[in-house]
C-alpha cells in the first residue's frame, strides 16, 4: 500500500491529535493563562464595567494571542532534537503537507479550545451578548492565521538557542494585522457599526495563510533542518 | 566569456568583493559628507521656513530621508534574501544580514525625529495611526531579523534564515507606502513623487533629493564596511584572509 500525500497528512494529525489528547497540558496551559491574564485586568483596572466592557474586545483578543505564543517554540524543536524531523524530511512526501496537518493540528488542540472559551472570558470582561458572537468568529478565524504564522517563525527558529522571547518576537510585527482587524471586529460590533469588513479581511487571511503557510515553514524547516 | 557574467562570478568572490568594497568605502563616505553637508546648509539656512510648521519643518531633511531608507534598506535585505535562497549566493547572505542593523538604525531616526517633529505640530509625541503604527512594525520586523540571525551558529544558515523572515515581512512595506493613501491619518500624504509633478517646492525639495542622495551613500558606505568585517570572519580559516592579514615573509605585501 503506497503512501499518498493524503494519507501522510491524515497520519501526521492522527499523530498529532492523539498526542494533544493523551497531553492535556498543552491545551489546558493557554486556557489557564488566558483565564489568569483576563481575570488581572479587573484587578489593574477597578472593578468598574464602564471601563471593563469597552476594552473586553482588544483585551481578549491580545490574550488568546499571548496564550498561542505559550506553546509555539516546541512544536518543532522535540521532533528536531528527537530526530523525527529528520524522518519526516526524507519521507519523500511533500513536507508543505506535513507542516500543514501539523497546523491543523495544532489548532484543534490549542486554538479551537482558546475560541470556545472566549465567551466565558468575554463575560468576564462585561461584554455584551451580541459583541461575544462576532469575538468568536473573528477569533475563530484569526486564531487560525495566528497558528500558521506561530508555524512558520517556530520552523525558523527550530535551530536556534533555546529563548523565551525569540519566537515571539518573530511572531508579533507579523500577527499585528490579524490583530487589527479581529479586535477591529469586536469594536465595530461594540460602537453599533457592521463588523463584516474586518471579518472579510480575516477570511481572506485564512485563505492565504492555508495555502502558503505550509509552504514557508516546509522550506523553514529544509533550510534549517535540511 | 560574456564580460557582464564575469563581472558578475567576479564580484560575488569574498576577495574580490573584499578589496573593491575597501577601495569604495572612503569614496562614498566622502560623497555622503559631502552631499550631506551641501543638503543640511540649504535645507537649515537656505531654504523658507514653513508658513504653518515655522522652523520646525526642518527636521523634514532628516526625517523624510532616514524614512526612506528604511523603506529601501528592507527591500534591499529581501532582494538579498532573495537571491541568498534560490542562488546560494554567499556574498548576498552577507550583503542582506549586514544591511539590517542599517536599516534597523534608519528606522529608529525616522521614528525619532518624527516623534520629535510631530510634537509642535500635532501636539503629541506618537499617535497611533497606520503610517507610524506601521512604521514601527518594521522596526520590529528588523529587530526580529537581527535577533534570529545572532540566535543561529551556522552563520550561513543563520543568514538563510533570517533571509526567509524578511522576505516574509517584506508584506509590511506596501502597507507603510500606502497607508496614507488608505487610511484617514494624522501624517501627512504624499507630496514628493516619482513620476510627476510633486506638490513641494523646488526650493525645498532640492535640498530634500540631496540629503536623500546622501543617505543613500552613507548607507552603501556602511554596507561596505560591515561587509568587509563579516567576510573576514565567515573566512577566517581561508587563505586569502591569512594572506591580507599577514603576508608571508617569502611574499610581497599585497599594494
Amino acid at each position: 500500500m503506497s503512501t499518498t500525500p493524503w494519507r501522510a497528512f491524515r497520519a501526521v494529525l492522527r499523530r498529532d491529535v492523539g498526542l494533544g489528547m493523551r497531553r492535556p497540558d498543552d491545551a489546558l496551559q493557554p486556557l489557564l493563562f488566558a483565564l489568569i491574564v483576563t481575570v488581572l485586568f479587573p484587578f489593574a483596572l477597578g472593578a468598574d464595567s464602564a471601563r471593563l466592557a469597552p476594552i473586553a474586545g482588544g483585551v481578549s483578543w491580545v490574550v488568546a494571542l499571548l496564550a498561542l505564543l505559550l506553546g509555539m517554540d516546541t512544536v518543532y524543536r522535540s521532533d528536531a532534537e528527537d530526530g523525527s524531523l529528520d524522518q519526516l524530511l526524507i519521507s519523500g512526501q511533500p513536507l508543505a503537507m506535513l507542516c500543514a496537518a501539523r497546523m491543523l493540528a495544532h489548532w484543534l488542540v490549542v486554538g479551537l479550545p482558546l475560541v470556545l472559551t472566549t465567551p466565558l472570558l468575554a463575560a468576564l470582561l462585561g461584554m455584551p451578548a451580541n459583541t461575544i458572537v462576532v469575538a468568536l468568529v473573528s477569533l475563530a478565524l484569526g486564531t487560525g492565521v495566528l497558528v500558521a504564522i506561530g508555524h512558520v517563525c517556530a520552523a525558523l527558529a527550530v535551530v536556534a538557542k533555546r529563548s523565551v522571547i525569540l519566537v515571539p518576537l518573530l511572531v508579533l510585527p507579523l500577527s499585528v494585522p490579524v490583530l487589527i482587524f479581529g479586535a477591529g471586529a469586536v469594536q465595530a460590533t461594540l460602537v453599533g457599526l457592521s463588523a463584516t469588513a474586518p471579518l472579510l479581511l480575516l477570511g481572506a487571511g485564512l485563505a492565504l495563510a492555508i495555502p502558503l503557510a505550509p509552504i514557508a515553514c516546509a522550506a523553514a524547516l529544509r533550510l534549517n533542518a535540511g | 566569456m560574456n564580460p557582464l557574467v564575469k563581472w558578475f562570478h567576479r564580484f560575488g568572490s569574498p576577495p574580490t568583493f573584499y578589496r573593491w568594497a575597501g577601495r569604495a568605502q572612503p569614496w562614498l563616505r566622502g560623497a555622503a559628507l559631502l552631499f550631506g553637508a551641501v543638503g543640511l546648509y540649504f535645507g537649515l539656512v537656505v531654504a523658507p521656513a514653513d508658513y504653518l510648521q515655522g522652523e520646525s519643518v526642518r527636521i523634514l531633511y532628516i526625517h523624510v530621508p532616514s524614512a526612506w531608507m528604511s523603506l529601501f534598506i528592507y527591500l534591499f535585505v529581501a532582494a538579498n534574501a532573495f537571491i541568498a535562497l534560490v542562488w546560494r549566493i554567499r556574498i548576498s547572505e552577507v550583503l542582506s544580514m549586514a544591511a539590517a542593523p542599517v536599516g534597523a538604525m534608519f528606522t529608529a531616526v525616522t521614528l525619532a525625529t518624527g516623534s520629535l517633529w510631530g510634537r509642535p505640530t500635532w501636539g503629541t509625541y506618537w499617535q497611533w495611526d497606520a503610517r507610524l503604527t506601521s512604521e514601527l512594525v518594521l522596526l520590529f520586523l528588523y529587530v526580529g531579523v537581527i535577533a534570529l540571525f545572532h540566535a543561529i551558529e551556522d552563520r550561513r544558515r543563520a543568514a538563510r534564515a533570517a533571509g526567509l523572515l524578511a522576505l516574509v515581512g517584506v508584506v509590511n512595506l506596501p502597507i507603510i507606502h500606502y497607508s496614507v493613501r488608505w487610511w484617514s491619518t494624522l501624517h501627512q500624504g504624499e507630496s514628493v513623487k516619482l513620476f510627476g509633478e510633486s506638490s513641494m517646492h523646488e526650493s525645498m525639495l532640492w535640498p530634500l533629493l540631496m540629503m536623500a542622495l546622501a543617505t543613500k551613500l552613507w548607507f552603501f558606505a556602511s554596507l561596505a564596511s560591515r561587509a568587509q568585517l563579516a567576510l573576514l570572519e565567515a573566512d577566517s580559516d581561508k587563505s586569502w584572509v591569512r594572506d591580507m592579514l599577514q603576508p608571508s615573509v617569502t611574499q610581497a605585501a599585497p599594494a
